[in-house]
């Protein structure tokens, strides 16, 4: 296969990916790259690595750059992921919401949504608790991987897919059979709205949000991004909005105007008092 | 937790109970509807969860679910069908039968948690 990079070709390749996805991959995985890059290589018709860095070392930005960046970020994502997180959306933070907000419609914001299985589950979730509040809110997915985008907005999903973390009902309440796949209904898809963004940069024309979903997505970046992340996420909040994290994930030591709370078996934030 | 896996092929009974063994269920297997059904009266009492198969000889699994549902002992028995058979009627026809999951084949060791997740059985004690 590829034989691997020099050191200083390594380094680069780490330093674009820095620049321009904010993910920080060190020294010892040098693996990741090799694996994660093999099918790139194959689909550009290269040889070596190297050919590839010469390449990406050309500007402006191409589709070979994005290619390469999505090559290199992890997509992995479920139905329901982690189930607590939605038991107390649906339990304790909706009814709340809802109450406050008089039955408008919520501003949803679900930060790296990869494929849709997040924003999806929380559409459901909020469906079926509240029918009429569901018709009148906005799910905004963004991610920086424009392919992932795409299947979001198609909401079609293999039955491996949809085998995992989605109940049985929901399933048939909520997908059309499509040949192989399940597309998500139209009552769905239409609360989607799907935009690409790079969160490490300041962003623009986002609405004040009631929830944000920022989930195993931090994991990837420095202490700094993070710190920069989650302030103009903060800032893009409701004074009395809700922010929900991975399992893996807290904002220890990240962010000290947001307070911890308890609710059900989840960990989430609010905006300090 | 205890389950019971029904399913008239050997090799994927003991794939799935390799995977209930390894998130702590003790398992019991059947390789038909009327196995399972001598099996639960000569042993008694009523596991937690029950996974069956659709397609199998002597009694299917969908007539396995009614059966199991007319009879209060087994009233707490959680069941989920795990089957090829992948078309909305089934599944639609199990869910009135008084199934409480669906997992279609092929699945993954995660598919599976993820559902026992969903019936409340993740923590197998
Ligand atoms: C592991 S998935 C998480 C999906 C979902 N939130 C979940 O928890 O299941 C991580 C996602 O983060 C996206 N991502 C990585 N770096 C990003 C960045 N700088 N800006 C926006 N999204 C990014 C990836 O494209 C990927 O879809
Ligand atoms: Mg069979």
């Amino acid at each position: 296969m590829s034989p691997s990079l020099d050191p200083q070709e390594f380094a680069w390749l780490c330093t674009f990916l820095r620049n321009e996805s904010a993910i920080i991959i060190d020294e010892t995985k040098e693996y990741l790259v090799t694996t994660r890059l093999a099918p790139v290589l194959k689909e550009l018709g290269l040889k070596t690595l190297s050919e590839l860095l010469t390449q990406l070392k050309r500007r402006p930005l191409t589709a070979v750059h994005q290619r390469v960046i999505e090559a290199m970020t992890t997509n992995e994502t479920s139905f329901f992921r982690d189930l607590h997180p939605f038991d107390t959306l649906r339990n304790d933070i909706l009814p709340e919401l809802v109450k406050k907000r008089g039955g408008a419609g919520l501003n949803i914001w679900c930060a790296a949504s990869s494929t849709g299985q997040e924003p999806y589950t929380i559409a459901m979730v909020l469906r079926e608790a509240f029918p009429d509040v569901a018709a009148r809110s906005k799910i905004l997915c963004t991610d920086i991987n424009n392919t992932v985008l795409e299947r979001t907005k198609q909401g079609l999903y293999t039955q491996l897919e949809v085998n995992r973390g989605l109940p049985a009902p929901l399933l048939l309440k909520y997908f059309d059979r499509k040949g192989q796949e399940w597309q998500v209904k139209e009552e769905l898809r239409r609360m989607i709205d799907a935009r690409v963004m790079n969160l490490a940069i300041p962003w623009s024309g986002v609405a004040m949000m009631d929830i944000v979903f920022i989930r195993n997505v931090l994991i990837y970046f420095d202490i700094e991004t993070k710190r920069s992340i989650i302030g103009r996420i903060r800032k893009n909040m409701a004074l009395d909005g809700f922010l929900f994290l991975g399992g893996a994930e807290s904002l220890l030591n990240i962010d000290s105007d947001f307070a911890r709370t308890m609710a059900g078996k989840s960990t989430l934030y609010k905006r300090a008092a | 937790m205890r389950a019971l896996v029904v399913d008239d092929s050997r090799a994927i009974r003991s794939v799935i109970s390799r995977m209930l063994r390894e998130m702590g269920y003790s398992v019991t297997e059947a390789g038909n509807g009327r196995e399972a059904l001598d099996q639960l009266a000569a042993t008694g009492g009523c596991p937690d969860v029950a996974l069956l198969d659709w397609n199998m000889p002597v009694m299917d699994g969908f007539t396995l679910l009614g059966e199991l549902r007319k009879d209060p002992s087994y009233a707490s028995m959680r069941i989920m069908m795990v089957t090829t058979e992948t078309e909305i009627d089934r599944m639609q026809a199990a869910l009135a039968a008084g199934a409480d999951e669906y997992l279609m084949k092929p699945f993954t060791p995660d598919a599976l948690r993820d559902k026992l997740g969903i019936l409340g059985l993740s923590q197998a004690a």
